[in-house]
């Protein structure tokens, strides 16, 4: 059901862990739903030049947190808005059908970090 | 890599004396039932030998034994068919909050069709209260139907006690017992039940076949139509094969019932505490000790069953789980729900169902896995901070009550 992508990164999963020098943080989902995603950044001149994830969720939901951070990790904050869930998918190879609504949000969890890194920087 | 498959609750390889007759019906004995020549009186016998050693199972007379596809059909028909026939009498169906889905989107159909139904709650461990039954019962109640033992946490209902109350109060009472024919002793006079639904698969029988015991006299409108198989009951060419295998399977189940079931019982104690031992923050759904011998289901917190089902999987380990993205919906298990536990407790559920195949290496081996791999996810979990021993604790923001 997943493809050798997907289970790829669910089974080694890259940049897992926080940051504790992290200057934006951004928090999607809901225990209810079954999916939470944390993603931590550290933004030096408007560069990631660190990122962190941390999921609860199904193997959709860890697989989109550890690419996403690996496909934005050191661009600008500027190419990082660009990347939305659906690049995340596709990147992945594609997810089920019944994945792309439900545990697609690892992008959405990235922009939150970046907004948050925005508002205590400005 | 080790395989370890402890999934019987979904279903159970065929035995091998169960397959051999299965393949010899396929290929020799492949009359159909209903015609007049030798080939048919050959297959005809084969029906009728599987409908005795059934009927003997659950101490019913054969002609009280209807075959059906499965569980599903079975379902459907006694509750669908006691609806029909007795609709000029009432129109109010009790049931629990925690039956399959079998029985649950029947009664539901049948709600959109004018009957009234009661989805009776339970207690955290996925009992029934009597007296909540009790006082559930109209005038106008024309049918029960409870599930003998739950298919995801294994908990035994008391269906004797349903029994006498049905009978009591004059009203019919279908027990769907998929997950305990053939696992737990059924006296369906001593018990009371006027209809019960078995399934083949889930006691090393083939797929795709099942019975309906109908107690003689109890009145059933038909929900097939097209031939006069099984007494009109359920139309259609027999699966001579299936029927068959279902019937040794279940003669066999008997037989070794006693024995299996004590060293069943003994493996999933064995699993059950060195789970909760090895793994902090796990506990055990379902009653303790009121449970089907082959059971074993918990919540491993601040994880979610899919990934964990994804990583035993990889380990060679076959389970299932109660979270929402197994259960193919947004939400978490309707019985766990029904229970009381928290959705993100639900998410994290796991269910392994030991059987014939299983052996105490196996159970060894889950206790070797499982707690490397629920570390792994916790450590993944930003619900868990094992260094810091923060918690998050969602629950508090449920909604959910008991």
């Amino acid at each position: 059901m997943y493809t050798d992508k997907v289970m790829d990164h669910f089974t080694n999963p890259r940049n897992v862990g926080e940051l504790d020098n992290a200057n934006g943080i951004g928090e999607v989902g809901n225990a209810k739903c079954g999916d939470i995603m944390r993603i931590y950044l550290d933004v030096q001149d408007n560069i990631i030049k660190d990122i962190k994830f941390k999921t609860f969720g199904c193997g959709a939901a860890i697989a989109t947190s550890s690419m996403v951070t690996e496909m934005v990790k050191g661009k600008s904050i500027d190419e990082a808005l660009k990347i939305t869930n659906k690049a995340v998918a596709e990147a992945l190879g594609g997810l089920p059908p019944a994945k792309m609504h439900c545990s697609n949000l690892a992008a959405d969890a990235l922009h939150k970090a970046i907004e948050d890194y925005k508002n205590n920087n400005s | 890599m080790r395989r370890v498959y402890m999934d019987h609750s979904a279903t159970t390889p065929v035995r091998p004396e169960v397959a051999q007759v299965v393949t010899k019906y396929f290929t020799e004995t492949f009359g159909n039932a209903s015609s007049v020549h030798a080939f048919g009186r050959e297959a005809r016998k084969g029906v009728e030998t599987a409908r005795e050693q059934i009927a003997n199972l659950i101490k019913a007379k054969p002609e009280e034994i209807f075959f059906t596809s499965g569980g599903t059909e079975a379902d459907n028909m006694a509750i669908i068919g006691t609806a029909l026939a007795n609709k000029d009498k009432g129109k109010h169906i009790i049931t629990t909050q925690i039956e399959h889905h079998a029985v649950l989107d029947t009664c539901k159909y049948l709600e959109k069709q004018g009957f009234e139904v009661t989805y009776l709650p339970v207690d955290a461990e996925a009992m029934l209260d009597m007296e909540t039954l009790k006082k559930a019962i109209r005038k106008d109640t024309i049918l029960i139907t409870i599930m003998h033992v739950n298919n995801e946490v294994g908990t035994i209902l008391p269906i004797k006690e349903i029994g006498a109350i049905a009978k009591e109060n004059n009203i019919l009472f279908h027990v769907d017992a998929v997950q305990s024919f053939g696992k737990l002793p059924i006296d369906v006079n001593q018990m009371n039940i006027d209809m019960l639904s078995a399934s083949g698969h889930k006691i090393y029988a083939p797929k795709g076949i099942g019975c309906l015991f109908l107690r003689k006299g109890t009145k059933l409108s038909p929900i097939m139509f097209g031939g006069a198989q099984e007494r009109k009951r359920r139309p259609g060419t027999e699966n001579v094969p299936g029927i068959v295998g279902f019937g040794l399977a279940a003669e066999l189940a008997g037989k070794e019932m006693e024995e299996e079931n004590k060293r069943l019982t003994k493996l999933r104690d064995k699993l059950i505490d060195g789970i909760l031992e090895k793994i902090p923050e796990s506990q055990l759904n379902g009653h303790r000790t009121q449970r089907l011998p082959g059971n074993v289901n918990v919540s491993l917190r601040y994880i979610e069953g899919e990934s964990l089902l994804l990583m035993l999987d990889l380990k060679g380990i076959a389970a299932s789980s109660g979270s929402a993205c197994t259960s193919g919906s947004l939400d978490p298990s309707h019985v766990l729900m029904a229970m009381g536990i928290c959705h993100e407790i639900a998410h994290g559920s796991l269910r392994l169902t030991l059987g014939k195949i299983n052996t105490e290496e196996d159970i060894d081996y889950v206790l070797e896995v499982l707690p490397e791999i629920v570390e792994k996810l916790r450590e993944m979990s930003p619900l868990y901070n094992s260094i810091k021993l923060e918690r998050r604790e969602e629950c508090s923001k449920c909604t959910l009550t008991k």
